[in-house]
C-alpha cells in the first residue's frame, strides 16, 4: 500500500491538524509515514500545502515527485489548483468550494469550478455548511478530512483514533461534533464514488 | 518500542535529550526553531530539568552552550544557517578550545530560500573550523545523530556539527527512542587553561586540533552513518550526502544499479572514497547545497575522472534538491511538467489583518511623502512583509540588526531623512550596538522600534525586549525626550504622523516605539486562557 497525498491551504486554515490526524492514524495502523510541512514565512495568510506520504514499505523520500500524488486535498478551491503538477493522471482532487479571498485578484468562481471540473476525479465539498450543520463552523476541516477518507486506504478506526487524541482533551462533546463531521464528508465522497 | 511522531527538529530534540543534554540555547530561526520549543514543552522540561534559553542571539546563545560544556556537562545550541555567521566568532575559537562536555552545535540550513536571505551552506564552517560534521539522510538518523553526537564530542574532544536542512527539520515520521542517558556531573575541565586562548595557549590548542584530523577521519571511516551499498553497474559511481541520499533511492527502493557511498559524518574518509572511486569509471556527487564535495573531489583542473554533480550542470547549480531534479540527473524519464493552471493567482504572505506594524507603516508612508522615496532601512522580522503592496514602504532587508547602522552611514553620506524600521526582538538580537555607533556621533536618524511584544516571524517565542526597551535606548543614552512611545492604531494615525515629522527634523538620534502586542500571540493566549491552560 502506498499513497501520496497533498493537502493545501492558506496559511491559517489549520492543514497540519488534518495531517496530523491521519499522520497518527497511519502510524496506528502499522503504516510508515512522512509528513513535510511549511512553516515560517508562508503562514502569513500565504498558500500551505504539507506532503503526506503513507506506506507499508520504507518511504525514502520527504517530498512527492511531480505527477504522482494520488490526492490532492484542499480547505480552499484555488489552492487545489495550485499542486496540479503533483496529480498523478488518475488521482483525486477532494476540495472545499468555500474560496478564501485574502488577495485583491482572486479569480472568478465560476472560472475556478469549471478549471476544477476539468479534472475527472474530482469531489466538491461544501464544507463550511455541512461543518455547521453538525454543529459548528470550526469543523470544516474534519468534514474535509472525512471526504479524504474512502481515498486513504487507512481503517475507519484508526481515523476515529485520530479524531479522538486530537480533539479528547476538549470534552466528549467536541469530539462526538467533530466525528459527525467526520462522516458527514465521508458520505459526500462516498455518493460521488458511487455514480462513478 | 512505540514510535513516536516527531519534525525531524523534535527527533534532534528528544535524541539530545535521550542523549543526556543538560541545557540548550538558542535564538529562533527557520528551520531550527522547534527544537528548542520542543524541549521548553512544559510538560517536558518540569520532568528533566533540563535548562533552554532563548538566548538574544545566537553569538550569545553559542558561548553559553560553550560555558555549560566548560562545565562538564552536555549542551547543545541551535540556529539556523544566518545565525552561524552571527555566532561565528563564538563557534571558530570553539573549535581551537575544545570541549568539556560534549557540545553539539545545531545548524539548520534553508536551501531554496523558503524563509531566508541566503542559502549558504554551513558545512563550510564545519570545515573552516575543522571539526567534524554530522548530517543526517533522515528524521531517525537525526535523532540517533543527536543522541550519540555528546558522545562523539566528548571521544574527539571538540565541538560536532549536527547539519541539517529544511524538508529534514520540518517533515514528520515516526522514530523509534533510545534509552534515557544520565547526565553529566559538574566537573571543571582538567586543564584550567584549555579555555585561554592567549596566543601562546591558542597555538598549542591550534595544532591540537589540526593534529586531530586523522582521529576525525578515522571516526569517519568507522562510522555507522557512512556506507557503502555496492551496485552492478561500475559506470558510476554516486557519493550521496545526508538527505540527498534518500531521493535517490526514491528511485531505487529494491537497491541502486549503481555503486553508493552514503556520506553523513564528515571529514570525508579519505582511503574509502579512494577506493569508492577507483572502483567506477565516473562520478556523481548529491548533495543538498553547495557543491562542496564535488568541487573536492574534481579539483580545479578536473584532471581525473569526470565528476559530475551542480558544477558541471548535470543538477541545478542553485537551489534544494528532489525527488525529480536527482531522477532527471540519472537519467530517468521524467514526465513532462504540467503546469499551475493560468487562473490560480499568486497568494503571498502578507502582515495580519489588525497587525500593528500595518498602522505604523501607514503613518510612515504618509510622514515620508514630502521627502520622497528611499529613507527607509527596515530590518528582519514579520515588519519586512512592508516592502510588498499595499506598503512598500521599506528599501532595504539585509541581515539582522543592519536597519539603524545602515542608516548611519546613509545620514553620514547626507541622506536625509534616514529612518531605520526594527522589531523587538531584532533589536535586542543586534540592534543595540549599532544604536550605540549612532549614540557616540549623535547622527541624525530616526529609529522606529516597532515592539510586538514578541518574536512573531518565527511564532511567537518571547522577546528579550519585553518592558526594556525604554530603558536600554535610555541607557544607551538617547536623550529620554527623544524616546516616544506610542499604541499603533488607527485612531493614533495623524498623531504618530505628525510624531514622525518632528523627529525626522531632529538633528539627533531619536527613537519611536509604536507598541501593541501582536494579534497571534494575544489571540493564542485567549486560546489556551478558554482551555485553561499555562500560557
Ligand atoms: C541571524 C538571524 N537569526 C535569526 C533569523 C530568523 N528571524 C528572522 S526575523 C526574526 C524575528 C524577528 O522578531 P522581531 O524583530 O520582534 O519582529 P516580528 O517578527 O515580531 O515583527 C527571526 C528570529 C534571521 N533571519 N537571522
Amino acid at each position: 500500500m502506498k499513497k501520496d497525498i497533498i493537502i493545501s491551504g492558506v496559511g491559517g486554515q489549520g492543514i497540519l491538524s488534518i495531517s496530523a490526524i491521519i499522520g497518527m492514524a497511519a502510524l496506528e495502523a502499522g503504516l510508515n509515514i512522512k509528513q513535510s510541512e511549511v512553516h515560517g514565512m508562508s503562514q502569513r495568510g500565504g498558500d500551505v500545502q504539507a506532503n503526506l506520504r503513507i506506506s507499508s514499505d520504507t518511504i525514502y523520500s520527504d517530498l512527492i515527485s511531480h505527477k504522482s500524488a494520488d490526492l490532492i486535498l484542499s480547505v480552499e478551491p484555488m489552492e487545489a489548483l495550485r499542486y496540479i503538477p503533483f496529480l498523478s493522471p488518475d488521482g483525486w482532487i477532494v476540495t472545499n468550494i468555500t474560496p478564501y479571498k485574502n488577495i485583491p485578484d482572486y479569480p472568478d468562481e465560476e472560472a475556478l469550478f469549471a478549471e476544477l471540473k476539468k479534472h475527472k476525479n474530482h469531489v466538491l465539498v461544501d464544507a463550511d455548511r455541512i461543518a455547521k450543520e453538525c454543529g459548528t463552523a470550526r469543523a470544516g476541516n474534519i468534514v474535509m478530512l472525512g471526504a479524504a477518507a474512502p481515498f486513504l486506504d487507512i481503517p475507519y478506526d484508526m481515523l476515529e483514533f485520530g479524531i479522538k487524541k486530537i480533539f479528547g482533551c476538549k470534552g466528549e462533546d467536541i469530539v462526538n461534533i467533530n466525528l459527525k463531521a467526520f462522516k458527514a464528508g465521508m458520505e459526500v465522497s462516498e455518493q460521488v464514488l458511487a455514480g462513478k | 518500542m512505540q514510535k513516536l511522531l516527531l519534525l525531524g527538529a523534535e527527533a534532534i530534540a528528544q535524541g539530545a535529550i535521550d542523549g543526556g543534554m543538560s541545557g540548550v540555547y538558542a535564538y529562533p530561526g527557520t528551520p531550527s526553531t522547534e527544537i528548542t520549543e520542543y524541549v521548553q514543552d512544559p510538560e517536558l522540561a518540569r520532568q528533566r530539568n533540563i535548562r533552554s534559553q532563548w538566548s538574544a542571539n545566537e553569538k550569545t546563545a553559542m558561548e553559553a552552550a560553550l560555558g555549560m560544556s566548560y562545565s562538564g556537562k552536555r549542551a547543545m545550541v541551535c540556529m539556523k544557517h544566518v545565525g552561524l555567521n552571527v555566532a561565528a566568532d563564538a563557534f571558530m575559537n570553539s573549535a581551537i578550545t575544545g570541549i568539556n562536555g560534549g557540545l553539539l552545535i545545531t545548524v539548520a540550513d534553508d536551501p531554496s530560500m523558503h524563509s531566508s536571505q541566503n542559502e549558504q551552506d554551513s558545512r563550510y564552517y564545519g570545515k573552516f573550523a575543522q571539526i567534524p560534521i554530522l548530517e543526517p539522510s533522515n528524521q531517525q538518523e537525526a535523532y540517533d545523530m543527536a543522541y550519540f553526537g555528546f558522545r562523539l564530542s566528548e571521544e574527539l574532544e571538540v565541538p560536532v556539527m549536527l547539519r541539517i536542512t529544511t524538508r529534514l527539520s520540518h517533515s514528520r515520521t515516526g522514530i523509534v527512542r533510545k534509552e534515557e542517558q544520565p547526565q553529566n556531573e559538574l566537573t571543571l575541565p582538567k586543564d584550567l587553561k584549555q579555555f585561554i586562548l592567549l596566543p601562546s595557549l591558542a597555538r598549542k590548542r591550534y595544532k591540537k586540533l589540526v593534529e586531530a584530523r586523522p582521529k576525525f577521519e578515522e571516526s569517519s571511516a568507522q562510522s555507522a552513518y557512512n556506507r557503502f551499498f555496492d551496485g552492478p553497474d561500475k559506470s558510476l559511481g554516486i557519493i550521496a550526502c545526508g538527505i540527498a541520499y534518500n531521493y535517490l533511492m526514491e528511485h531505487y527502493p529494491n537497491g541502486c544499479d549503481y555503486p553508493v557511498m552514503k556520506i553523513c559524518q564528515y571529514p570525508m574518509p579519505r582511503n574509502k572514497i579512494k577506493e569508492f572511486e577507483e572502483k567506477v569509471d565516473e562520478l556523481l556527487v548529491l548533495e543538498e547545497g553547495y557543491p562542496m564535495i564535488e568541487e573536492l573531489l574534481a579539483g580545479y583542473f578536473r584532471k581525473g575522472k569526470s565528476v559530475h554533480g551542480r558544477l558541471d550542470g548535470t543538477l541545478p547549480r542553485i537551489g534544494e534538491l528532489n525527488p525529480d531534479i536527482v531522477g532527471e540527473a540519472l537519467g530517468f524519464e521524467v514526465p513532462e511538467e504540467e503546469e499551475v493552471p493560468e487562473i490560480v493567482a499568486p497568494r503571498p504572505p502578507s502582515l495580519c489583518v489588525g497587525c500593528g506594524h500595518r498602522d505604523a507603516y501607514s503613518a510612515l508612508n504618509v510622514a515620508l511623502k514630502e521627502y520622497g522615496d528611499g529613507h527607509v532601512f527596515a530590518d528582519i522580522g514579520c515588519y519586512t512583509l512592508g516592502a510588498l503592496p499595499p506598503y512598500e514602504a521599506i528599501n532595504s532587508c539585509v541581515d539582522m540588526g543592519a536597519s539603524i547602522t545602515m542608516a548611519k552611514g546613509a545620514a553620514d553620506a547626507g541622506l536625509h531623512p534616514s529612518v531605520a524600521v526594527i522589531g523587538d526582538s531584532t533589536f535586542t538580537h543586534s540592534g543595540m550596538t549599532g544604536l550605540l555607533d549612532a549614540v557616540a556621533e549623535n547622527t541624525p536618524i530616526t529609529i522606529i522600534i516597532s515592539d510586538n511584544l514578541t518574536t512573531a516571524m518565527t511564532g511567537g517565542q518571547p522577546s528579550e525586549a519585553e518592558n526594556r526597551l525604554e530603558n536600554i535606548c535610555e541607557g544607551i543614552g538617547v536623550d529620554p525626550e527623544h524616546i516616544r512611545v506610542v499604541v499603533p492604531h488607527h485612531k493614533n494615525h495623524d498623531l504618530m504622523v505628525e510624531m514622525m515629522k518632528e523627529e525626522f527634523e531632529y538633528k539627533g538620534v531619536s527613537v519611536i516605539i509604536p507598541r501593541r502586542e501582536c494579534i497571534q500571540t494575544l489571540a493564542r493566549k485567549k486560546r489556551n486562557k478558554v482551555a485553561g491552560k499555562r500560557v
